[in-house]
């Protein structure tokens, strides 16, 4: 019965925000655009043979490379732009009256934005594979599984650790220059601009104790057959996610208490 | 066109808007920490490509940091004045208040492009300098006057070219409402500025020389500043930036035309 409600209540959801998205087409495709900077890199990486240097051949960076743009589009998480204009607009307060967690619904929005993007991502892993025929690959049903799953693992990392900024909120009118401050070892440390595998010996020591490697880097191997840990990093990805998980609880319970409507 | 008058209500701009920037204090050292990290982490990038490889398109080390320098100034620039005013265009159009804009007597694309400042992205711009003059002293340049004025202006160019770029972009709300991702999609484009032009391949080259002048903005007054540069390259400098602005200036007019108000 409890079940049941909660399936419900999550499909209803889903339902909702995905026709939602479906109206901002064009503003979700101007997103999927806006992450092909691993092709960027890519294309430097290549055209100047950087890849000899760490023994990885053309056609495994290059599916390194998409499958990196692949786990990024799928892994996009923004709550804390929207937590933040909903609590200073004041909608948070009608939020915290229902008998669900607000994240709730940004986490169905997140998810029906994902079913949104998939189509614009596949058109442009389609262009890359017409520029990049030798590249064309079949992944394995298993890895492919395994990925997806990682995948999604990586994309309730981001949204965990997002959530917890964003009820930051709470105390502070701007947390999103906090998220801003988080994004960069975000992008320069998890392999979306160069696989973790080219770093120097100084970062590679200590990267694997951090989240970040986890969040594209290992999805990314996985899925396009180059060398990883697939128990290792799975199983550290799982780890995260119960430390941040009652880091979570906890901060938003701290947070509710304190909460003041804005204009009341 | 009163000179005067167009400097004098600018002068309130500058303080109405610093005064309410400098509200939130915490929230520029933590900007500030933010653009030092984003550095440090785009010099650590740079430091993979170079790790194996002495030059990258022809390019050392030492000089690509000057890229990386100039780089760093000119996304200050934008984080000062272009990123704060241009995503208002979206609310203003959005929200209808375009129409109070347009009613003052004054003009409406300098009321736009200069009414607000963000001052943490001065802490960007100075970071910029300090890196330039440090990228001056290890690559043993010598500055002279003349040299100093063809720096100058290459730069200056750069910053009409971006600031075009970035207000075309945000015009064409007036046609697509919700475009704010349009400027993301430029953001990523943009990143690209960090490297030299010629570590890309060459239909890559073509197109960030040709379709968006990426090219132009940083890598122009590098060479320029390493004494590298060929007087045509300068020149076409100087006179895409005079295209880029006086298209922008038309192309605002002309959208305007098309505006209709919200809910009216």
């Amino acid at each position: 019965m409890i079940s049941n409600l909660i399936n419900n209540k999550i499909f209803t959801l889903l339902k909702v925000q995905y026709s939602n998205m479906l109206e901002y087409r064009v503003e979700i495709a101007l997103w999927a655009i806006s992450g092909i900077i691993p092709f960027f890199m890519l294309n430097i990486w290549t055209s100047n043979n950087l890849n000899e240097s760490i023994n990885i051949s053309d056609v495994l960076l290059s599916r390194y490379f998409l499958c990196a743009f692949f786990v990024r589009q799928f892994s996009v998480v923004w709550v804390v732009f929207s937590f933040e204009e909903d609590s200073l607009m004041g909608k948070v307060s009608p939020y915290l009256i229902q008998p669900l967690n607000p994240f709730f619904r940004y986490f169905a929005q997140h998810l029906a934005e994902q079913i949104t993007r998939f189509p614009f991502a596949l058109i442009i892993a389609f262009f890359f594979f017409i520029f990049n025929p030798e590249t064309i690959w079949i992944p394995n049903l298993s890895i492919l599984i395994l990925s997806i799953l990682s995948t999604f693992l990586s994309f309730l990392i981001q949204f965990l650790i997002q959530s917890i900024v964003a009820c930051l909120c709470f105390w502070t009118e701007k947390a999103s220059s906090i998220e801003r401050l988080l994004f960069i070892p975000t992008l320069f440390l998890s392999g979306l601009l160069a696989p973790v595998v080219s770093f120097p010996e100084y970062v590679k020591s200590w990267i694997y104790l951090t989240p970040f490697p986890y969040l594209i880097d290992f999805p990314a191997n996985l899925l396009s057959g180059n060398e990883t840990n697939i128990r290792g990093g799975l199983s550290m990805q799982i780890l995260w996610i119960f430390l941040l998980f009652p880091l979570f609880k906890k901060i938003w319970s701290e947070g509710t208490k304190k909460y003041t409507a804005m204009g009341s | 066109m009163n000179l005067r008058k167009y400097l004098k209500v600018y002068k309130k701009f500058l303080h109405t808007s610093l005064a309410s920037e400098l509200e939130y204090k915490t929230n520029i050292l933590v900007d500030l920490i933010t653009a030092i990290l984003s550095l440090v982490g785009s010099i650590f990038l740079l430091s993979i490509f170079f790790q194996n490889n002495g030059y990258i398109g022809g390019w050392k080390f030492e000089q690509a940091l000057i890229i990386q320098a100039i780089y760093t100034i000119l996304n200050g620039i934008t984080n000062t004045w272009f990123n704060p005013n241009l995503t208002e265009i979206v609310k203003h159009i959005r929200e209808g208040t375009l129409d109070f804009v347009l009613l003052k007597p004054i003009d409406s694309q300098f009321y736009i492009s200069l009414k607000k400042i963000n001052p943490s992205g001065f802490l960007e711009i100075m970071l910029g300098f300090l890196l330039l003059f440090f990228c001056i002293r290890i690559n043993q340049i010598n500055l002279n006057l003349s040299f100093l004025t063809l720096s100058l202006i290459t730069i200056s160019c750069s910053i009409c070219i971006l600031y075009s770029l970035w207000f075309f972009i945000s015009t064409t709300t007036i046609w697509f409402v919700k475009t704010w991702n349009a400027t993301e999609v430029l953001r990523s484009f943009l990143y690209i500025g960090r490297f030299p032009l010629n570590s890309f391949s060459f239909s890559l080259r073509i197109f960030f020389s040709v379709v968006i002048p990426i090219a132009f903005i940083t890598t122009i007054p590098s060479e320029v500043l390493l004494g590298l540069s060929q007087f045509w390259k300068i020149l076409l400098e100087v006179i895409i930036a005079m295209i880029f602005l006086f298209t922008s200036r038309k192309f605002w007019l002309f959208a305007l035309k098309f505006y209709t108000s919200a809910s009216s």
